[in-house]
């Protein structure tokens, strides 16, 4: 497990990551990878029990990134943690690369294709049914699709004690707030009426993510909704509609890793 | 003695999660089966309710753990409300999970177009990798199910509803060969004209039009293609060889399925004249139960004898399409 200081290292460099990926031939999903950052590093470099070296250990933690627009996020993640060499990430949505615009399977560390919405929670019912502790990470957006709800009714019937929902609460979509498209509020009360326990943090506070993942199961399924800011990182384009996807010019792209330097050097979270 | 497929799949599961612990049963709330029944190993038959999105895809996730779970549901909400999960949670994975979809079909007769699956077959051919197996009896489903207990992909296996006769009891001597997934099944063999059929009606009617012909003069070959996907095509081919032509039989839209199968790979193999019998372009309009919605919508023994005479006679075809 990384002390904190070091994790919030490894959290700038996904970023930079991310932000080199966004400057490749098709640019990319900016705005919900920085927003997920913490939240997939605290979770695979603190959390979860798995091996870069032995990717198909049959024990090991599961996560499903259903927001599978992430991915950039997630590559970045699995890079920095070994499961892909760090120089792979350059070869993002070019021709011929295993690094597609959603993540499939032949990418080590990723479990299931995901990219179409509203599926890794059902997949997360048959992982935590099958014995395995399991994560699972949702967009916000995301739970418009009806087939979350028909997986959290059926987790929380279930009690699903070793699954976890992670709700990367960036409260954006594509074209902009979440409650003026479909309202999700109260999340909170929307998910503990559905049997689950339901835990909130800032999603960019590593400590109190970790804390949210680790606290004991009461036996059934939590959710953990992680408050989070679309595009963090960037000023400019925090909690903008504009962070969503993004195709960085050289310029920008040089811009973008100064701004993310500077406020790391800081120490601006 | 009519016994029905979807039962005897029922009890054939038994036995197999009795046989392995790896084997799950999910229930979409179907009330087909009573946990008790299945003993020891009750704890690992689960009814997920009505959440035909969720049992696909927690069927998915428990088979990339390693796990084989047998998912019960309708064919057609397997087959439509879920097909995104079966698509890309089990198919584009390739998983182990074997799909038992009842009331294929009219086999929900009365309760209408809304449990009708008349699209299912098409969908499901459609998938990469995916195995579709259309038992013609109670029997045939049984040896389905043990067939493709170690297949490594998945599997859909189309069921009825109630009570099908047995296919030995209307095959002449010295009966119906072997059934093995993947490889047609031959009932007859005759140079005039090739009827291939699936599911337990359709080739009963392929039967009963053979014994029609057959009193005309006339030799027609009767093939059970029962497996859909991987088809065996040389079996089609072989069928098709020196006769005046093809009639598919299937209790489905005559768009996608069994009629659309055969015409592809005699297409591009073995050009012959062909006659789709199966279900018209339509919803059923009005009630009854399978046997009447067949008889109503001309899947039939006789449908299929006129058909063939069609063929034999060479005359245009002036039925729907």
């Amino acid at each position: 497990m990384e002390p904190a200081r070091d994790l919030r290292e490894t959290a700038h460099r996904v970023r930079e990551h991310i932000v080199d990926m966004c400057a490749g031939p098709e640019g990319g999903h900016l705005g919900g990878s920085l927003s997920l950052t913490e939240i997939l590093t605290v979770l695979y470099f603190q959390v979860l029990r798995v091996d870069p070296r032995r990717p198909d250990d049959p024990g090991r933690d599961i996560l499903l990134l259903s927001k599978g627009h992430g991915a950039i996020c997630l590559y970045a993640v699995l890079a920095e943690r070994g499961f892909l060499p760090v120089e792979e990430l350059a070869t993002y949505a070019r021709a011929g690369s295993r690094l597609m615009g959603h993540p499939i399977r032949a990418v080590p560390g990723v479990e299931m294709p995901t990219g179409s919405l509203g599926h890794g929670l059902a997949l997360g019912n048959g992982f935590a049914l099958a014995g395995r502790r399991c994560f699972v990470v949702l967009g916000d957006g995301e739970l418009q699709e009806g087939s979350v709800w028909e997986a959290a009714g059926v987790a929380a019937g279930l009690g699903l004690g070793n699954l976890t929902a992670v709700v990367d609460r960036n409260t954006l979509q594509l074209t902009g707030p979440t409650e003026e498209r479909v309202p999700l509020e109260p999340l909170a009360g929307r998910w503990r009426a559905f049997g689950w326990e339901v835990r909130e943090c800032d999603g960019h506070d590593p400590a109190a993510l970790l804390a949210a993942f680790t606290e004991p199961s009461p036996g059934r399924p939590v959710a953990v909704i992680a408050h989070t800011v679309k595009g963090r990182g960037l000023p400019a384009l925090e909690g903008t509609v504009r962070a969503h996807y993004a195709n960085l010019g050289e310029r920008q792209h040089q811009r973008a890793l100064a701004v993310l330097r500077a406020r790391h050097k800081r120490g601006a979270p | 003695m009519s016994v029905s497929a979807r039962e005897a799949y029922r009890d054939a599961l038994a036995e197999l999660m009795a046989a392995d612990e790896r084997v799950w049963c999910l229930d979409g709330d179907t009330g087909l089966f009573d946990a008790d029944a299945f003993g020891p190993a009750k704890d690992r038959y689960v009814n997920l309710g009505i959440a035909e999105h969720n049992l696909i895809g927690t069927a998915a996730g428990m088979a990339a753990s390693g796990l084989l779970p047998y998912v019960n549901t309708m064919a057609a909400f397997a087959a439509t409300r879920a097909l995104e999960a079966v698509k890309v949670d089990v198919a584009y994975n390739a998983l182990p999970v074997r799909i038992a979809a009842t009331h294929g079909g009219l086999a929900a007769g009365h309760l209408g177009p809304t449990h009708h699956a008349l699209e299912d077959l098409a969908v499901m051919r459609a998938l990469p990798g995916c195995t579709v197996v259309v038992p013609a009896d109670a029997d045939q489903a049984v040896r389905a199910v043990r067939q493709t207990a170690d297949h490594p992909g998945p599997v859909y296996l189309r069921l009825g509803r109630g009570p099908t006769p047995p296919l030995a009891s209307a095959v002449p001597e010295p009966g119906p060969e072997p059934f093995t997934v993947g490889r047609a099944q031959w009932l007859r063999r005759g140079p005039d004209v090739a009827i291939v059929a699936c599911g337990p009606y359709p080739v009963l009617a392929a039967l009963e039009a053979a014994e029609v012909l057959a009193n005309l003069g006339a030799t027609a070959a009767v093939l059970n293609l029962h497996t859909l996907a991987p088809l065996d095509a040389d079996a089609v081919v072989e069928a098709a060889h020196g006769t005046a032509g093809v009639v598919t039989v299937e209790e489905h839209w005559r768009t996608g399925g069994l009629g659309g199968a055969v015409a592809e790979v005699l297409g591009e193999r073995a050009p012959a004249r062909i006659r789709r019998v199966g279900m018209p372009a339509t919803f059923a309009e009005v009630a009854g139960g399978q046997r009447d919605l067949l008889e109503r919508y001309g899947i039939t023994g006789a449908a299929v004898a006129a058909a063939a005479r069609e063929l034999m006679e060479g005359t245009a075809w002036e039925g729907e399409t």
